[in-house]
């Protein structure tokens, strides 16, 4: 990242035994390095292939796709998939739920790990700070098929932990599942017990490298435990918050699907269709290759719109951006 | 932090406040990872109709015996082992090297690498351009469309990177190779061996991926004889599948059987969690330490 005021010694070296002109000395720093391009050239070629790739494909977007005739080789229809993903009648529908469970997912799920975080900072017993850790970090690593059986199985009218739960309270459990009303709320709170506790961990090493005589400063003119988090934690910490609001603005329409797919059904379907099952469905289950495509793509333009305005507006009152 | 300066009251509060909240935390946490262990050694009549709160009742390994008895789990568990052995090299063939060479400053050219890399993160082809790839090449129905497109995470190369230029003394490599060490040998032998934490890391970031993974799985496989573990378990936890074939032993067809086969398919499903979720589990907190470490290093000045 930052560039390094040194040069090598053999740099140094050349410099006064051959000053030759800036061009020629690039060619050799290149030809003494090219191991280095031996390294990453699996990684070149992996992006190059199985990233870039698909862009290519993107024209589809654009053209009736005809698996005999190729990528190349279909007939180009101009904008008519994208006229008609904006005039269909779920349109509307599958831009709501995307944004709302985007933004009800954000206004839960950001917050969260930075206070924990800051709980965690303020813990001295080690051993306690280290179980609740390791505990709030585990759900992390539940796959999402597991995640989602977990809710099934927690949620099922009949015999779930959780709607157990709620009646032994003497509350009437709703239908958490198959009830649209509940599916959001459903979706972004198994999302926060998840991954809670590991969103810590980024924090956490920020506030790690908060000096200790800020805070002993602090204490001596009668800062308060709070004041100090108020004012000394959470300044620390407020780049990382912009980087990781800015990166999450830009997914904003690309919620995650995998658990959205696992936990759709037919009566909950009205607010769980979010553009990438919708993708997923139109593509590869009915094959409309060049119509999800379109859709795909508008939902990617949104996306990558969203992330450079983020992005330039967080440039522009603070400091802290992504570029 | 370690002032001598008294706690004031106000702190103390604050303080207990803290440990309430942290234990509150650890607790919804905690409790359903705890439920799902004692529900799958107990008996099913006990978890749903919520008699068993939190230790096992009624304890029986039926579930167990049960999950053990389906061939599909074992099928399932021999592929993902495989991919995720075979996914998980892979990923650190391509990761280690790469991110070693942009951590050099020496390395010309690479500014336009990690661009092309990071554009990426930002924008894609989507899903049915990159199906339309993998199928092209020929992989569908193979276990390399589950592995090499996603050989690599440009997150964990930019973590990777970090690590090798904070850890790894510039100073070391100038040494090496004015002894006329070469690049390769200086990476195999001297940067590889101070790398392990990192190491252990993408080692468990990558193999938790694979392990994990169901929807690549989903799209490219059609032969159930090479599923990963995820989509059997998805047949089983997700589309409820179990209850019409788990129930072999019982061929009444009175009310009761029928309670008595939905009750073993509940058992059946927290017992298969278990079972697909130990073996993560089980690595996770040997590895805590190094990444914690780890995403540390690679994060504070990612």
């Amino acid at each position: 990242m930052q560039p390094d005021g040194k040069h090598t010694l053999s740099q140094n070296l050349s410099v006064y035994t051959n000053p030759g002109s800036k061009k020629n000395k690039l060619w050799r720093r290149m030809i003494r390095n090219w191991e280095l391009y031996l390294f990453i050239a699996p990684a070149f070629l992996y992006f190059l292939i199985f990233h870039y790739g698909p862009m290519y494909g993107i024209q589809i977007a654009f053209k009736n796709f005809i698996p005999t005739l190729g990528v190349t080789g279909s007939p180009w229809v101009g904008f008519d998939h994208f006229i008609r993903f904006f005039n269909s009648y779920y349109f509307w529908d599958l831009l709501w739920n995307t944004l709302s469970i985007s933004l009800y997912e954000l206004a839960i799920g950001f917050p969260l790990p930075i206070i924990l975080a800051l709980a965690f900072n303020e813990v001295k017993d080690s051993f306690f700070k280290r179980t609740v850790q390791t505990v709030t970090y585990a759900p992390h690593f539940i796959s999402v098929v597991v995640m989602s059986g977990m809710i099934i199985t927690f949620l099922s009218p009949s015999s779930g932990m959780i709607v157990n739960l709620v009646e032994a309270f003497g509350f009437q459990a709703p239908q958490f599942l198959t009830d649209p009303a509940w599916f959001k709320t459903v979706y972004v709170l198994s999302g926060v017990w998840q991954s809670a506790g590991w969103g810590t961990i980024i924090y956490l090493a920020a506030l790690s490298g908060v000096d200790p005589q800020l805070h002993e400063a602090a204490v001596v003119d009668g800062a308060s435990r709070f004041k100090r988090i108020l004012h000394i934690n959470i300044p620390a910490i407020i780049p990382t918050i912009t980087i990781l609001l800015i990166l999450n603005m830009g997914s904003i329409l690309g919620v995650g699907f995998e658990k959205i797919l696992l936990l759709q059904n037919p009566l909950n379907m009205g607010s769980s269709d979010v553009i990438s099952t919708f993708v997923y469905r139109s593509g590869l289950v009915d094959a409309q290759y060049s119509f999800s495509t379109a859709v795909g793509l508008f939902n990617s333009v949104v996306n990558a719109i969203l992330l450079i305005t983020v992005n330039q507006i967080a440039r522009r009152t603070s400091e802290n951006s992504l570029w | 932090m370690s002032s001598a300066v008294k706690e004031s009251r106000s702190d103390k509060l604050f303080l207990i406040c803290n440990y309430i909240y942290l234990t509150v935390a650890l607790v919804i946490v905690l409790y359903p990872l705890l439920y799902i262990i004692s529900a799958s050694i107990s008996d099913p009549k006990y978890v749903s109709s919520g008699e068993m709160w939190l230790l096992p009742k009624g304890i029986t390994f039926e579930g167990y015996a049960r999950v053990f008895e389906n061939t599909n789990i074992w099928i399932g568990y021999k592929n993902t082992i495989i991919y995720t052995v075979v996914g998980t090299i892979i990923n650190l063939m391509v990761t280690l090297p790469a991110a070693y060479a942009l951590s050099r400053s020496d390395f010309v050219g690479r500014g336009f690498f990690m661009a092309m890399f990071m554009v990426t993160m930002f924008f894609g082809g989507g899903l049915v351009p990159s199906y339309l790839l993998v199928k092209d090449l020929g992989m569908v129905n193979s276990m390399w469309a589950l592995i090499l497109p996603g050989a690599a995470s440009i997150w964990n190369i930019i973590v990777c990177r970090t690590f090798f230029q904070s850890t790894i003394p510039k100073e070391l490599q100038e040494a090496a190779h004015i002894d006329g060490c070469t690049n390769t040998r200086l990476f195999v032998k001297i940067v590889l061996p101070l790398s392990m934490p990192i190491i252990a890391v993408m080692a468990l970031f990558y193999g938790v991926g694979h392990w994990n993974s169901y929807f690549s799985a989903m799209i490219y496989l059609n032969d159930s004889s090479k599923y990963p573990l995820q989509l059997f378990l998805r047949q089983i936890l997700v589309l409820q599948e179990m209850a019409a074939q788990g129930g072999g032993a019982i061929d009444t067809s009175s009310a009761t059987a029928m309670n008595t086969k939905a009750e073993i398919a509940a058992l059946v499903k927290y017992a298969v969690i278990i079972v697909a979720t130990l073996p993560v589990i089980a690595v996770y907190p040997f590895l805590q330490r190094y990444f914690v470490q780890g995403v540390m290093i690679g994060s504070v000045k990612g």
